[in-house]
């Protein structure tokens, strides 16, 4: 059955190793949801968190085609309800003056921030899981959505388990 | 400590890994290298075109099981590597391919002959390194060597610019490797091990299905005894031919799009698959879903992304095939399974190999069965087209690393320098590539390497005058439209041999087959041997391609369907002889009206 997988990823932290993980979803045909990618509490190692969008034996697929990277340290799937996920997702909304207090109200409720005020703009700030960034944008297409920006999930086990190389543990 | 340059490292690092030959030619960015070469006692050996310098590394690897190293410069030296690489990415062969870069400081500038060689290889890649500083060398030396060479093998790049092959450093070479991210596991899990003995020892009618794996990993004895332990026969991919004599009595020879009849049907009978380093690609199995319907399927290979790739298993063993075969045998006792046993039997025997021969012309078959006879013990590569698939049908491989062939990337212009790199690898040797005329001309250049190097193999070219694969394809599925496909009879392969220094034999008559070959064994020079063969012999039998492999078509079943060629100009303008001569045994072929 089709579906979202997340998977995280750990990878050496080199010039490259970025462009091999994205060339090898585009070249087997695997669709890549978010991808995003970052500095871990090791300096020489890099964590990504992919999510993609198939049944299971396309994530088998992925994570052996991954695991046979050379660069490739770790890949782990996560289980959504093992797993604390968050993203961050910024929308610039053209505001008259009469709607701001509604907004900021909106904003209040699914803890947002408001991070900008123009005098037609504003910029929200809100993290979250995929769901309530989602609820946020299907809220806001109310308004003028001019701008929006996501920066793709990223995912963490909850508990004492985390991610690292067999050697380390 | 003294310092050295990046080039001389380059030819430390090689010598410490024990490379005692290296295929190239030099150009601007490895130059350097060159330099160093001049004085070192490493073998070069010289190609005239860098495809055939890395398919000559894949032939040296091929029949050795050493790693082959091969080196280019920058640019076009670099992208006509390209095929090998791919070659030896598919084939799984070890590999190190050695490119010479710009300068660091022109990297990204799309300076002269620069090509972003990590860019453009890394789906083609086991590993590929850029290295930006000399410091960094030697590290990417070992790793690459170990990765080349280790698991699942396969071509390892390394690209070195220019300035750091003349920076200078106090060298040195690290004695380990450690790669967080790369540990192939070799031995089988125990408990799928056990399952699989089980399935084994209970299976009533099994087929043992072998391929490169059991080559790479050296298994055939082990492979060979579980064979005969349970009276299981063995039939081979095309990769696989040689790992297991093919006249041992449990051989079926090769499955899939031209296997065996008997092959396809004991596998499509089968209760039980025992899949040894295979990878189960489209050309084995036909259609996926409608393979082995009955069997159970163990699956072993290195690779665990090839386990349920293409074909669902029922268990999984991630591991070397010599050691996780040894593990099940452990566990087995010997037993029969008669009426398998029988049923195979008949297959063979209802089914026989056969070819139509004929006394008025070459037949391709013949050829080989000739060669096959007159020199059983030879190293057989071969092109790609017919001629790879009458060698695989009728080419009886006795060991492991005596059938080379492009298997996964089907290149033409693969045997020959194959050939060539297989001879320098084992010079005792009789090589023989098994040659079409379409595929010879890709890389037959290498004439002047087999020359100069003095590297003695035999071509033998199955000239019929045609893209023949592609005439057959086209004669069987676009009603006889043969469209680009006739080669038009040239060149004259004697005279180009003998522009070469190489000698040449043009064999048009049947009894003059036997002779020839033996001629060519006596030359101490490459000997090209032109067999003007039948022009319009099909591949069969021949399970046509998404097929269940049990739809088979053969002589019978296929529409003598006329073929029709649009003439060339040139063609028409040419009056040589040998034309003429083919023209006159042209008899299923007619040419179009204006
Ligand atoms: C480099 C390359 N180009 C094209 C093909 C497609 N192709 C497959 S077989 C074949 C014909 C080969 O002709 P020849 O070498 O004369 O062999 P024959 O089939 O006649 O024995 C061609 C063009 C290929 N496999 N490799
Ligand atoms: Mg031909």
């Amino acid at each position: 059955m089709k579906a979202k997988h997340t998977i995280a990823v750990l990878v050496e932290n080199k010039p490259g190793v970025l462009a091999r993980v994205a060339g090898l979803f585009a070249r087997r045909g695997y669709n890549i949801e978010s991808l995003s990618v970052g500095v871990t509490e090791s300096s020489d190692l890099s964590r990504m968190t992919i999510v993609v969008e198939g049944d299971e034996r396309v994530v088998e697929q992925v994570t052996k085609q991954l695991n046979k990277q050379i660069d490739v340290i770790k890949v782990s799937h996560m289980e959504p309800h093992e797993t604390v996920n968050r993203e961050l997702a910024l929308f610039k909304i053209a505001v008259e003056p009469h709607e701001r207090g509604e907004i900021m109200h909106l904003v209040e409720i699914f803890r947002g921030r408001i991070v900008d005020v123009g005098t037609k703009t504003m910029i929200i700030e809100v993290t979250g899981d995929e769901d309530k960034i989602s609820a946020m944008h299907q809220l806001l297409k109310k308004y003028t959505i001019k701008e929006m920006v996501r920066t793709g999930v990223i995912s963490m086990v909850r508990g004492p388990k985390i991610l690292k190389s067999e050697k380390e543990e | 400590m003294e310092k050295i340059s990046g080039a001389k490292a380059v030819v430390e690092c090689l010598k410490k890994e024990g490379v005692e030959v290296i295929f190239g030619i030099p150009g601007g960015a490895n130059m350097p290298i060159y330099d160093e070469l001049f004085s070192s006692d490493i073998r070069h050996i010289l190609a005239r075109h860098e495809q055939g310098a890395v398919h000559m590394a894949e032939g040296y690897a091929r029949a050795s099981g050493k790693v082959g190293v091969c080196m280019a410069t920058s640019g076009p030296g670099a992208t006509n590597l390209i095929t090998g690489i791919a070659d030896a990415y598919m084939d799984s062969v070890p590999l190190i391919c050695i490119t010479g870069q710009v300068p660091t400081q022109f990297v990204g500038t799309d300076a002269f002959q620069e090509t972003d060689v990590v860019g453009i290889t890394t789906p083609i890649t086991k590993h590929n390194y850029l290295v930006k500083n000399i410091q960094d060398l030697p590290r990417v030396f070992k790793d690459a060597f170990h990765i080349a060479t280790t698991g699942r093998p396969g071509p390892v790049v390394i690209d070195l610019p220019k300035d750091v092959l003349n920076d200078r450093f106090e060298f040195y070479y690290p004695e380990n490797v450690h790669l967080r991210g790369y540990k192939p596991t070799y031995r089988g899990h125990p408990l799928m091990v056990k399952k699989a003995a089980e399935l084994i020892m209970r299976a009533e009618s099994p087929v043992i299905v072998a391929g490169g794996g059991v080559i790479i990993s050296g298994a055939t004895e082990e492979l060979i005894t579980l064979a005969e332990m349970t009276m299981t026969p063995v039939a081979t991919t095309l990769m696989g031919k040689g790992a297991i004599p093919e006249n041992h009595p449990l051989s079926l020879g090769m499955v899939g799009m031209h296997g065996s009849k008997y092959a396809n049907y004991a596998v499509m009978e089968a209760d039980l698959i025992i899949a040894v380093g295979v990878r189960f690609t489209d050309r084995t199995t036909g259609r996926y879903e409608t393979w082995a319907p009955n069997a159970k399927k163990i699956h072993i290979d290195i690779d665990p992304a090839e386990i349920g790739k293409n074909i669902e298993v029922d268990v999984p063993i991630v591991g070397d095939a010599k050691s996780v075969l040894r593990d099940i045998i452990k566990r087995l006792s010997p037993k029969i399974n008669k009426e398998w046993v029988e049923r195979v039997n008949q297959l063979k025997q209802s089914y026989p190999f056969t070819f139509e021969d004929s006394e008025d012309e070459i037949k391709p078959q013949y050829v080989i069965k000739k060669l096959n006879e007159i020199v059983p013990d030879a190293i057989v590569t071969t092109e790609v087209g017919q001629n790879q698939m009458w060698s695989a049908m009728f080419w009886r491989a006795l060991k492991p690393r005596t059938f080379i062939t492009s298997g996964g990337l089907a290149a033409m212009g693969f045997g020959f320098p194959a050939a060539l790199g297989a001879k320098v690898a084992r010079p005792e040797e009789v090589v023989i590539d098994i040659a079409g005329d379409g595929s010879f001309v890709m890389t037959c250049q290498e004439l002047a390497t087999s020359i100069t190097e003095d590297i003695p193999i035999i071509v033998a070219i199955l000239n019929n005058g045609y893209l023949g694969m592609v005439r057959q394809w086209q004669q069987i599925f676009h009603e006889g439209r043969y469209s680009e496909v006739d080669l038009g009879g040239v060149p004259d392969f004697v005279k180009l041999a003998e522009a070469y220094g190489a000698e040449g034999i043009r064999v048009t008559r049947k009894e003059d087959v036997e002779d020839a070959i033996k001629e060519a064994l006596k030359n101490d020079v490459t000997t090209v041997i032109d067999f003007v063969v039948s022009r319009e012999e099909n591949v069969l039998p021949m399970v046509p391609p998404g097929m269940p492999i049990t739809q088979i078509l053969d002589e019978k079943s296929i529409k003598p369907v006329r073929g029709k060629v649009r003439p060339k100009p040139g063609v028409r303008k040419r009056e040589g002889e040998r034309r003429m001569e083919i023209e006159e045994r042209e008899e299923g072929a007619e040419v179009m009206e204006e």
